[in-house]
């Protein structure tokens, strides 16, 4: 172990690690935002809304992220002319625009479908009691359903953004240098293979631990009401 | 219609070699849960603590870290080891066996937990008869614990495969010719990538489609001395 070139090298896994965290804090909030219409528009009656909304989250959640990463990456240069003609040529040309439109899109399928579950599991009977006290239609999926549904899908959700965060290594392979990129590169320069691959398995395992951590807090505040004596 | 360019066959050994490459990982991955979970029962202190330490970091470290690891890391640990007794010595995997057993070594990790899960819901009363009925310990728990686990397990078996043949696909970065590869390859000389990583993810989703309807059968067929 040459601990001096972890030292030097630790200025510039950091500066991955920041990537990492901005990937994967970038990607979770837009796709947080995008999978409540999602899992409604699965759980509706319409199928001109249930039907392609049930195959974009079997798309995404069937195939691997990797491949999804290349096919918006590399595969955008397909259609270059077009894109350039619409002006978003610049956007796809950029690996970190890709990285977070994949990671998006990926993890939206994925909550989508973890929130789809915790509506369907509200008991009626708080829906019920909702619509006793004169509620209905969007006040009380504000009021009552949404809040639940989150209390339920946490635990889930907080796999989901552990998953996330580990699946943000493989941007490395689309030339965004996040933390598995910044190790790869000082690897490939010094050839030396433990000292890097094992600080940023100590690093992600830091960034891991620490969400499984806060997820933890987060879930006893949010049920706090549940432990109360009765 | 769609021109692969005489490139289709390409992908389909891609698509041998993937599923391939799932079979002995997952092989790899149960064989790895069976010691993870024994670890985890057994009053061994130290094979607590090394199952413990194995669920948490493989848990804990994305599997593209430790696929690099183990193929840049174990030659290097032998070739060292070499030098330091005076050989030289020069070693490369082989991508096909590195890609599996780390895939195995890592799903391995899950399937500690299904199978631990698994073994706990074994109702103990089964046991018992089978030692009142004169089995011996190993007897009793290879005819009665194991296949009453493996019942249990087995929806939990089958989501890791899911997601453990999706995770097959990063072994094209360390140059395995599997779907992916094969895919960036066509790809590559076609100048059509989408075409390709498209027709490729399509394949990934039959694998998908086909592994959902095998694990629905065998799970109809595991219960079938289930009353509903």
């Amino acid at each position: 172990m040459n601990w001096e070139l972890i030292g030097e090298s630790l200025p510039k896994l950091l500066a991955g690690a920041g990537v990492t965290v901005q990937l994967t804090l970038f990607s979770l909030a837009i796709g947080l935002l995008l999978a409540v219409p999602l899992a409604l528009a699965r759980l509706s009656h319409n199928p001109l809304l249930k039907y392609p909304t049930a195959g974009f989250v079997f798309y995404f959640r069937g195939t691997p992220l990797l491949v999804q990463l290349f096919l918006i990456y590399y595969g955008s240069g397909q259609f270059r002319d077009v894109l350039s003609d619409m002006g978003l040529w610049t956007y796809f040309r950029n690996a970190w625009f890709c990285a977070v439109l994949t990671l998006t899109l990926n993890t939206a399928a994925y909550t989508a479908e973890i929130f789809r579950g915790a509506i369907q599991a509200v008991p009626r009977g708080e829906i019920e009691a909702g619509k006793a006290f004169g509620m209905s239609g969007w006040l009380l999926f504000r009021r009552v359903t949404l809040p639940k549904a989150f209390r339920i899908a946490l635990p889930a959700y907080g796999n989901e953004v552990v998953f996330l965060l580990q699946a943000t290594s493989l941007v490395s392979a689309i030339t965004v240098i996040d933390l598995t990129g910044a190790a790869d590169l000082i690897r490939s320069k010094t050839f030396a293979v433990y000292e890097m691959y094992l600080t940023a398995a100590v690093l992600y395992l830091i960034m891991t631990y620490g969400l499984v951590y806060a997820f933890r807090l987060l879930e006893k505040r949010l049920n706090a009401y549940q432990h109360r004596s009765a | 219609m769609l021109d692969l360019q005489g490139y289709g066959w390409l992908l389909l050994q891609g698509l041998q070699m993937t599923v391939l490459v799932g079979l002995c990982a997952m092989f790899v991955a149960i064989l790895f849960g069976l010691l993870g979970a024994w670890g985890k029962f057994s009053h061994s202190k130290l094979a607590n603590w090394a199952a413990d330490t194995y669920t948490t970091v493989v848990r804990g470290v994305p599997e593209l870290i430790l696929l690099l690891l183990v193929y840049y890391g174990v030659p290097k640990l032998i070739q060292d080891g070499a030098a330091a007794l005076g050989y030289e010595l020069r070693l490369d995997l082989n991508p096909f066996v590195a890609g599996f057993m780390t895939i195995g070594f890592i799903y391995g990790a899950f399937c500690t937990e299904v199978l631990r899960g698994a073994f706990l819901s074994v109702p103990r009363g089964q046991m018992e008869a089978a030692r009142a009925i004169g089995m011996s310990k190993t007897l009793a728990f290879r005819r009665v614990q194991l296949p009453l686990a493996m019942r249990m397990a087995l929806p939990g078996l089958g989501n890791v495969w899911m997601v453990l043949i999706k995770a097959t696909a990063l072994i094209s970065l360390i140059q395995l010719d599997e779907l992916m590869r094969n895919a960036k390859l066509a790809a590559t000389a076609t100048r059509e990538p989408f075409t390709f990583y498209f027709i490729a993810s399509l394949l990934f989703l039959a694998i998908t489609l086909v592994s959902m309807l095998v694990l629905k059968r065998a799970e109809a067929w595991s219960k079938r001395g289930v009353r509903v």
